[in-house]
């Protein structure tokens, strides 16, 4: 954005935004917005505290764990189906329902299945991700170009070759860009899965402030998980930036 | 009438004896219900350039692809260097019409690939393909991606990948058809230098009249609807003349016509 002829920094919008939760904070309009600064002098004694960290180690084990499935399967199944018609006829009507189902929903039946553990919060927060991983590699696999495909062949590359000098490059853009998406329905997934199996993590500090009405502590929380979705999404953007000098060419 | 006079053409214009790098002896294509090439046979002589030239849908490109063994064929046979075709092989190298490069890779790596995919080290292979970019005019440029350069570059990247592998056939898909027309003259200059040089043998898909009869030592003309081979003209004069008297020479004249009389009935 240029203001006044100066070129802002991405993400000065949210000083302004910053400054009007000060601001309506300061008039002590409602007790469900505290003022921002005191919102960050709560973050900074909270995140001190063993209660926050035992949260955050919690919710990023379940996290890591839950995305890394999304994407180490999600990934095979998205190229799987774009390559074979077959397997795409039989599986992209699921992935289109499950990518609009309302997950929550299925949450309880996922505790009768799978138990009240840590397992279950892995399993939602890699329902909420996985699809539009499975997505994006499909169309990213879709839209190569197929003289590419035929240059392999004709060169005479190996099947692993083609895959790994070939098809994956020109697929990554489009992989990029759905575990960059998936992440951030991940974050979702993980809150959801630890506020409705079992009050652990981070899902557990929101219900204990919540109920409380310990809003400041509730902001804090709550800022420090968008910041983390934030940093995420940030580095992949980052690694597809680094592609896309020829995502737009291919 | 005009079926009658390319008939009559056909007949006159028998094969001449010399060695053949590619044959292709009665093949027929069909994709489901379509024939995409019935009983086709044709001799590719050592050394020398060949056109398949013909109005679209007359099986040109799928002919060019059977033989780079990328298509399969229904039946007949494909011999390239005396053996029998089964697929893609390191004696034919295969340059696409729309460049078919990396574009995650430099000019440096693209140029290299075919010989990357056989395996040659690193050092070897950059060196040869080197080699080549220079030779292709494209000296400075190592460095550079394929989206840093225009279409004529691409496809000149796209030929040194070809040469690289040091294919006896080189097999050119309407290699230029994506580039504008000064730089397609450019490059039809450049191949007959190239056929000079390289001692090859290229089969060259057009839809050019000009450009073929300018760079071929040999024009087949496939009709379609069957797809068939209905003629094969052997300009004799030109060739030693130089690239610039070439377009004013009263034989490449009287030949782009003869072609144009003979497929003008079957342009839509």
């Amino acid at each position: 954005m240029i203001l006044f002829g100066r070129k802002l920094p991405a993400m000065s919008s949210l000083l302004v935004w910053a400054l009007v939760w000060e601001v309506i904070g300061q008039l002590d309009l409602t007790f469900f917005i505290p003022p921002l600064s005191q919102v960050f002098v709560t973050l900074f004694g909270l995140i001190q505290t063993a209660a926050f960290q035992n949260a955050l180690a919690t919710t990023a084990y379940a996290f890591l764990i839950g995305v890394g499935f999304s994407v180490v399967i999600g990934i095979p199944i998205g190229i799987l189906m774009g390559k074979t018609r077959v397997l795409d006829e039989l599986l992209l009507p699921w992935v289109n329902i499950f990518i609009s189902a309302p997950l929550t929903a299925l949450v309880p039946v996922l505790m009768v299945l799978f138990g009240f553990g840590t397992k279950t919060i892995v399993i939602t927060t890699a329902l909420f991700a996985i699809w539009i991983i499975i997505l994006n590699a499909r169309a990213g696999v879709l839209q190569i170009n197929r003289s590419l495909i035929e240059m392999g062949r004709s060169f005479g590359a190996s099947p692993l070759d083609a895959f790994f000098k070939i098809y994956l490059w020109a697929v990554l853009p489009e992989i990029l860009g759905g575990v960059r998406i998936g992440i951030i329905r991940a974050v979702k997934g993980v809150i959801i899965g630890q506020l409705l199996v079992s009050i652990v993590g981070f899902g557990a500090l929101f219900e204990l402030y919540a109920s409380n009405f310990l809003m400041k502590e509730f902001w804090a929380v709550l800022i420090v998980l968008f910041g983390l979705a934030f940093t995420l999404s940030g580095f992949l953007s980052y690694l597809e930036r680094k592609v896309a000098f020829y995502a737009s060419s291919r | 009438m005009a079926m009658s006079q390319i008939d009559s053409a056909a007949v006159k214009t028998a094969q001449p004896l010399v060695d053949s790098a590619v044959s292709v002896r009665n093949v027929s294509k069909k994709y489901g219900d379509v024939q995409a090439l019935k009983d086709l046979s044709l001799e590719f002589p050592k050394g020398e350039l060949t056109s398949l030239l013909g109005p679209s849908g007359c099986g040109k490109t799928t002919l060019l692809k059977i033989i780079a063994g990328l298509l399969p064929h229904d039946s007949g046979q494909i011999e390239v260097g005396g053996k029998t075709v089964t697929g893609p092989g390191p004696d034919r190298a295969f340059v696409f019409q729309d460049f078919a490069l990396l574009p995650w890779a430099n000019v440096l790596r693209n140029a290299a690939f075919g010989l990357e995919l056989r395996g040659v080290a690193k050092s070897e292979r950059e060196a040869i393909a080197e080699k080549y970019i220079r030779e292709v005019g494209l000296a400075g440029f190592e460095n550079k991606f394929p989206h840093q350069l225009s279409g004529g570059m691409r496809q000149r990247v796209g030929l040194a990948r070809a040469l690289s592998v040091n294919a006896q056939v080189l097999l050119l898909d309407e290699p230029f058809s994506a580039v504008d027309e000064q730089t397609r003259r450019k490059f039809q200059e450049d191949m007959l230098a190239l056929v000079a040089n390289e001692k090859k043998t290229f089969i060259f898909v057009t839809h050019s009249i000009e450009e073929a009869v300018y760079v071929s030592d040999q024009i087949a003309i496939l009709l379609p609807r069957p797809s068939r081979v209905s003629e094969i003209i052997r300009p004799t004069s030109f060739r030693g003349k130089g690239v610039e008297n070439i377009r004013r020479d009263s034989e490449y004249l009287d030949i782009v016509d003869e072609i144009w009389a003979s497929l003008r009935s079957y342009v839509e």
